[in-house]
């Protein structure tokens, strides 16, 4: 099926997206938080969807618009088509539904998008940072992150370089 | 749990349950069997494991965030760092995305030069992976002598791009250097020589009495769960599942090419146990050879390539995905119209093989364990990003 289709078919059981971007190069179907896990449910189970494969679930920071993305690519190798899934949840505790039990890959991909975005996801069965440190503070990605200075007593930065001595 | 052993590295902690004990061993993060600095946090009765949690993010980078701070082009010699034994699908999977942003289309010489140094690189990397199944599972020699193999590619991409490990040889629009004749004539000689020498590994080393009794059986994965937890590239086709993204999907020059896409069938016990995952690979091996022997022949002649003056793509956003030597390595840029990428999100083979290690683990040996992951071609650069 076409995204277009594919999306047509997502309306009847969602409604309306929140936004469709039908991009220049990949479209994506805009949902509401409250409607996420539905959205993915659905995108798993129909029969003529049968997204069985979660490709990415990544987050993507827009200060501007004040909020972060939660973008998931899906796929199905029984249909050959691809999908684009995304919400929009807000800058100040970002929360969302966990889709950990529609597609057990969603995991460690939340608990990445928690570690490096800050997006809190209910119900999740394992919660925890993955790749940076349990006392690490702030969220990476972020585009107003402020590298610390130390860590643990570890510098951040490397001291300056001395100025290259120049003749004449 | 973890934040206490990460205090102690070395504790063994036992605790009473129902009459038995558990106890909680550290693997890693420095383990010969790890593959890049891994942890494992095992709980164990005895000898079998309960469960083995993966604990990961040693070898974090923060590549993603450096995308952001580079420009198109500036971002491409740090995709080499994502994965270091498959540089050029590493490569490949940026500049195609960005290439696709951008509308350019990419010469045919360029596109099969891409082939051939993808496949040569495909063939390393699973040397590389071959040997150290045989070397984790206590066989030395094979590492040595697939190593002594790699050495030859090593040189042959030297040649090419004067780098051995990060080649850095792809670019937006096409490759860096046009291979020479006398070049092409060497990677012919190697292919021809490097066949029977798969050979000669299969038949010393798949069939060998103890390496059979130490993956036969062990740790088999289903098409649902390997579906359901996103395992690519080898590891889903040892569980069953018909997919590669060369054939499916068709991408570069693989459309013009002839080859096969070997499966998983329990040869020798259960679908989807590690020995599935180890044939797979050597059986890809002899493909890949098929698809440069093609390759070499079809090479046209031409740019190598397209003029690509202002890197500057358009707001828009796209996902682009190669089939790696770990299976899918995807990238999803989002563009903002400036001349840094807005956003880059690496999807690797080795993130999603890692976080199946959990769900397979409960009533695995200890020394199971390092057959999974082995055979599972986990890298931990490539997780980490």
């Amino acid at each position: 099926m076409t995204p277009v289709e594919i999306k047509d078919r997502l309306v009847q059981v969602v409604g309306e997206p929140v936004e469709w971007q039908a991009g220049p190069a990949d479209a994506a179907f805009v949902v509401a938080p409250e409607k996420w896990y539905a959205a993915a449910l659905a995108l798993r189970d129909l029969p003529e969807l049968d997204f069985a494969f979660l490709r990415t679930l990544c987050g993507v920071d827009r200060p501007a618009a004040n909020c972060i993305e939660v973008v998931a690519h899906l796929f199905s190798y029984k249909h050959k088509h691809a999908f684009v899934l995304k919400t929009r949840v807000g800058r100040q505790a970002p929360r969302l539904a966990t889709v950990s039990s529609v597609w057990p890959a969603a995991n460690w991909h939340e608990r990445e998008t928690y570690d490096l975005f800050g997006v809190s996801f209910d119900g999740h069965p394992d919660l925890r940072r993955l790749l940076l440190p349990e006392d690490w503070v702030g969220h990476p990605l972020c585009k107003d992150y402020q590298e610390p200075p130390s860590y643990q007593g570890i510098p951040m930065m490397r001291p300056a370089r001395p100025a290259m001595e120049t003749k004449g | 749990m973890v934040a206490e052993s990460r205090e102690t590295p070395n504790q063994v902690r036992v605790t009473a349950d129902e009459g038995r004990e558990e106890l909680m061993l550290n693997m890693g993060p420095h383990h010969p069997s790890t593959h890049g600095v891994l942890r494992f946090i095992l709980h164990t009765d005895g000898e079998v494991m309960r469960k083995a949690v993966p604990d990961v993010g040693y070898l974090h980078r923060g590549i993603e965030k450096l995308a952001e701070r580079n420009t198109y082009a500036g971002f491409v010699p740090f995709t080499d760092r994502i994965n270091y034994l498959e540089p050029i699908f590493a490569n490949h999977g940026y500049v195609m995305a960005v290439e696709r942003l951008l509308g350019v289309q990419v010469p045919p010489r360029a596109e099969m030069l891409r082939v051939i140094t993808s496949e040569l690189n495909r063939l390393a990397s699973h040397y590389v992976t071959l040997g150290s199944v045989a070397m984790d599972i206590g066989a030395y020699t094979p590492f040595v002598y697939l190593l002594r193999e790699r050495e030859h590619i090593n040189d042959l991409m030297e040649a090419l791009t004067g780098q051995r490990l990060t080649f850095n040889y792809l670019r937006i629009g096409g490759v860096a250097f046009d291979a020479t004749d006398e070049w092409l004539k060497q990677v012919e000689q190697f292919v021809t020589g490097f066949e029977p020498i798969i050979d000669e590994f299969d038949s010393l080393i798949s069939g060998n009495e103890i390496f059979v009794k130490r993956l036969v059986n062990v740790a088999p994965i289903s098409a649902a769960d390997a579906v359901g937890f996103g395992l690519v590239g080898p590891n889903l086709r040892a569980s069953g599942v018909d997919w590669d993204l060369r054939r499916d999907q068709p991408y570069s020059a693989y459309p013009e090419l002839q080859f096969d896409v070997p499966l998983g069938k329990g040869k020798l016990g259960t679908l989807g146990d590690c020995h599935d995952r180890f044939l797979v690979r050597v059986l890809e091996m002899r493909q890949s050879c098929r698809i440069l022997k093609q390759a070499l022949r079809k090479l046209p002649s031409g740019d190598i390539r397209a003029k690509v003056t202002r890197i500057k793509p358009a707001a828009a956003e796209t996902y682009a995905a190669v089939e790696g030597a770990r299976g899918e390595l995807g990238y999803y840029v989002v563009a903002d119209g400036t001349d840094k990428p807005y956003r880059v999100k690496v999807r690797s083979g080795s993130f999603a093989s890692l976080s199946i290690v959990e769900h397979v683990s409960p009533g695995l040996m200890i020394a199971d364990l390092v057959a999974l992951i082995a055979t599972l071609d986990t890298l931990a650069p490539e997780m980490d990003r």
